[in-house]
């Protein structure tokens, strides 16, 4: 099974958490990317298996991307696999030796975990598991507290709860090189966080979109709708440096009601700078301006690496911007004053997309990746339905369900040209885009499945409320 | 507001044409540490308007010895790479008011935070 061959074509094993299942594969493709590797996954690859076997990367890029990943827990060098526990000692008999021998030296300290996905083993079985594998050759001692190796033997039981298989469906053994980010997910959990708002971004989520965009250190990164700025906590925590703009005074000076439960207002330093210093990473602060994304401030040059953002769809947030349909007759008098507060409009979902990737084209640098979300009717969702632009590769597209009609989309686009003249207009001219062009059309097909269900208590959703812009 | 930012900001009034760079009317400036990083320096540079950020530092009283002409191999002179990060990320106008040079309009700084806000009638 194995193949005889150097340590240039080891494979490797990487555990995946089983949540957020649409976001893995581009997060690991992603990061491997960024180390200018390709993803060659073994023959039989499942992108639903918590268990992947990668080829043609090394012991270097494994630790590269699980320094990142928070949708892998752990990677191994593997050593063998199998469907039985025979198989299993095949293949490991089969396996390099010259590949073990530097982990199994006489005066090395190891230990062996177990680990079976899908069923909980007493920890005699366990034992016994360990015990079954004295045909490998292990000469040093073994060390449970301080172990200089750790080796795992992993069983899949397959996905399905009700239906746990006596037998594993298959068994894995390696060396246990790294473990990934899951730990960020409780670090930087939103619950603890200085500043937060209604729809503040969750802490996994922040970190797979800064994955997705391919932010690297000494990035610069911007949110044209930043909120409270979660996905710049997760950009920073990368090494970029971060800025962002909101339509919403309140939200950009950290004024307002609070959204925590015990708290009606927002306390002084709410803030996306403080957010940063909480972290140690106030060192990655550039700047955050209260500003329209529909009408950019930013001179027009490739400026950003990353543009990576969660507009308001009017669904939690109330979509604005400026602007008035009324004729407008009132003289400017020449006087600005910080307490105007300018009219806003309503801001059509197509005209965000077709606004956003506009922006993208002419402020991301060349490979620079755009990363946003899209809301779905799911009734209604085609592929043609997601915007595209000459100048932007689409990437990725991830489903994250909401409920059994509505969903949201994490769309990743790539720049891959500089705009010209004839680019100017994202494609959205065509039909499908209608679905977003009626945008109170949109929010109510999103509403209807409540709506049937209170639909006697109200038939129009009001979703258009004063809370506060953020994402 | 960091210098840094105005330089990659211009004026989005309707209308104007030569809207870059903003003019800085600054009533209070704060010069805040920031730790020193050649590499993200190094990478702003060639993104940068070298004399807006020039002019701006010199508005603002922080010019020092920034010289007015980018120097050639900048990335191997910390010296100067030290400069620049100061002038870029270390010096923010606190209070005051962006100005487009062509308008005229204002756009208030407060608490360290451009407004960038148009009125209705402007946009």
């Amino acid at each position: 099974m194995a193949a005889q061959c150097g340590r240039s074509c080891l494979r490797y094993l990487l555990h995946l958490a089983q949540d957020n299942l649409d976001f893995r594969l581009p997060e690991i493709k992603s990061l491997l990317a960024l180390r200018g590797k390709p993803f060659s996954p073994e023959e039989n690859f499942k992108e639903k298996s918590p268990f992947w076997i990668l080829n043609g990367i090394c012991e270097d890029d494994v630790r590269g991307f699980m320094a990142r990943s928070v949708c892998a827990k752990s990677a191994f060098e593997l050593w063998g696999h199998g469907q039985t526990q025979s198989d299993l000692k095949t293949s490991l008999m089969n396996y390099a030796l010259e590949n073990m021998t530097q982990y199994m030296q006489k005066d090395s300290t190891y230990r062996i975990n177990v680990y079976t996905f899908n069923k909980t083993l007493e920890f005699a079985e366990r034992i016994k598991r360990i015990d079954a594998l004295e045909y490998i050759p292990f000469e040093g001692t073994v060390s449970l507290k301080s172990p200089q190796h750790v080796f795992c033997l992993l069983e899949d039981y397959g996905t399905d709860p009700n239906d746990i298989p006596e037998n594993p469906y298959y068994i894995y053994f390696g060396r246990w090189i790294a473990d990934g980010q899951r730990e960020l997910i409780r670090s930087h959990s939103v619950k603890n966080r200085h500043f937060i708002g209604n729809t503040s971004m969750d802490a996994g989520l922040s970190f797979i979109m800064a994955n997705h965009a391919k932010v690297k250190e000494n990035d610069l990164v911007y949110d044209p709708f930043v909120g409270t700025g979660s996905l710049l906590v997760a950009c920073s925590h990368f090494g970029a440096y971060v800025c962002g703009i909101d339509i919403d005074y309140n939200i950009i000076h950290g004024k307002g009601r609070s959204s925590r439960k015990n708290q009606k207002w927002r306390g002084p330093d709410e803030n996306i700078r403080a957010n940063l210093r909480q972290y140690d990473k106030e060192k990655m602060y550039v700047d955050v301006m209260v500003s329209d994304a529909s009408k950019s401030v930013w001179r027009k040059n490739p400026l950003f690496d990353a543009i990576i953002t969660d507009p308001p769809y009017g669904i939690r947030e109330s979509t604005r911007r400026t602007g008035s349909h009324k004729e407008i007759t009132k003289p400017a008098d020449g006087i600005y004053v910080e307490s105007h507060v300018a009219v806003s409009q309503v801001y059509y979902l197509s005209d965000i997309f077709t606004d956003l990737l506009n922006f993208s084209a002419h402020h991301l640098v060349m490979g620079g990746r755009l990363v946003y979300w899209l809301p779905v009717y799911r009734p209604e969702y085609c592929e043609a339905a997601i915007p595209l632009h000459p100048c932007l590769q689409l990437i990725s597209n991830c489903e994250q369900t909401l409920s059994s009609h509505t969903s949201r989309r994490l769309i990743t686009m790539e720049k891959i040209k500089e705009p010209e003249e004839c680019d100017s207009l994202a494609q959205m001219a065509e039909p499908h885009v209608s679905l977003y062009q009626g945008h109170n059309a949109f929010r109510e097909k999103y509403f209807s499945g409540q709506n049937k269900r209170g639909a006697k208590e109200d038939n129009k959703p009001q979703v258009n409320g004063e809370e506060a812009n953020d994402s | 507001m960091k210098l840094l930012t105005h330089n990659m900001l211009t004026s989005h009034v309707k209308g104007v044409t030569k809207g870059y760079p903003l003019l800085i009317k600054a009533i209070e400036v704060k010069v805040n540490e920031v730790e020193f990083n050649p590499t993200f320096v190094s990478r702003m540079i060639p993104k940068l308007e070298w004399s807006a950020l020039v002019q701006a530092a010199e508005e603002l009283g922080h010019r020092q010895d920034l010289p007015s002409e980018l120097v050639a191999d900048y990335e191997n002179n910390e010296d100067f790479l030290k400069k620049v990060h100061r002038a870029m990320l270390e010096v923010e106008v606190i209070e005051g008011c962006l100005q487009c040079p062509e308008s005229g309009r204002e756009f208030p700084i407060s608490k360290g935070i451009p407004n960038m806000l148009l009125n209705e009638e402007e946009v």
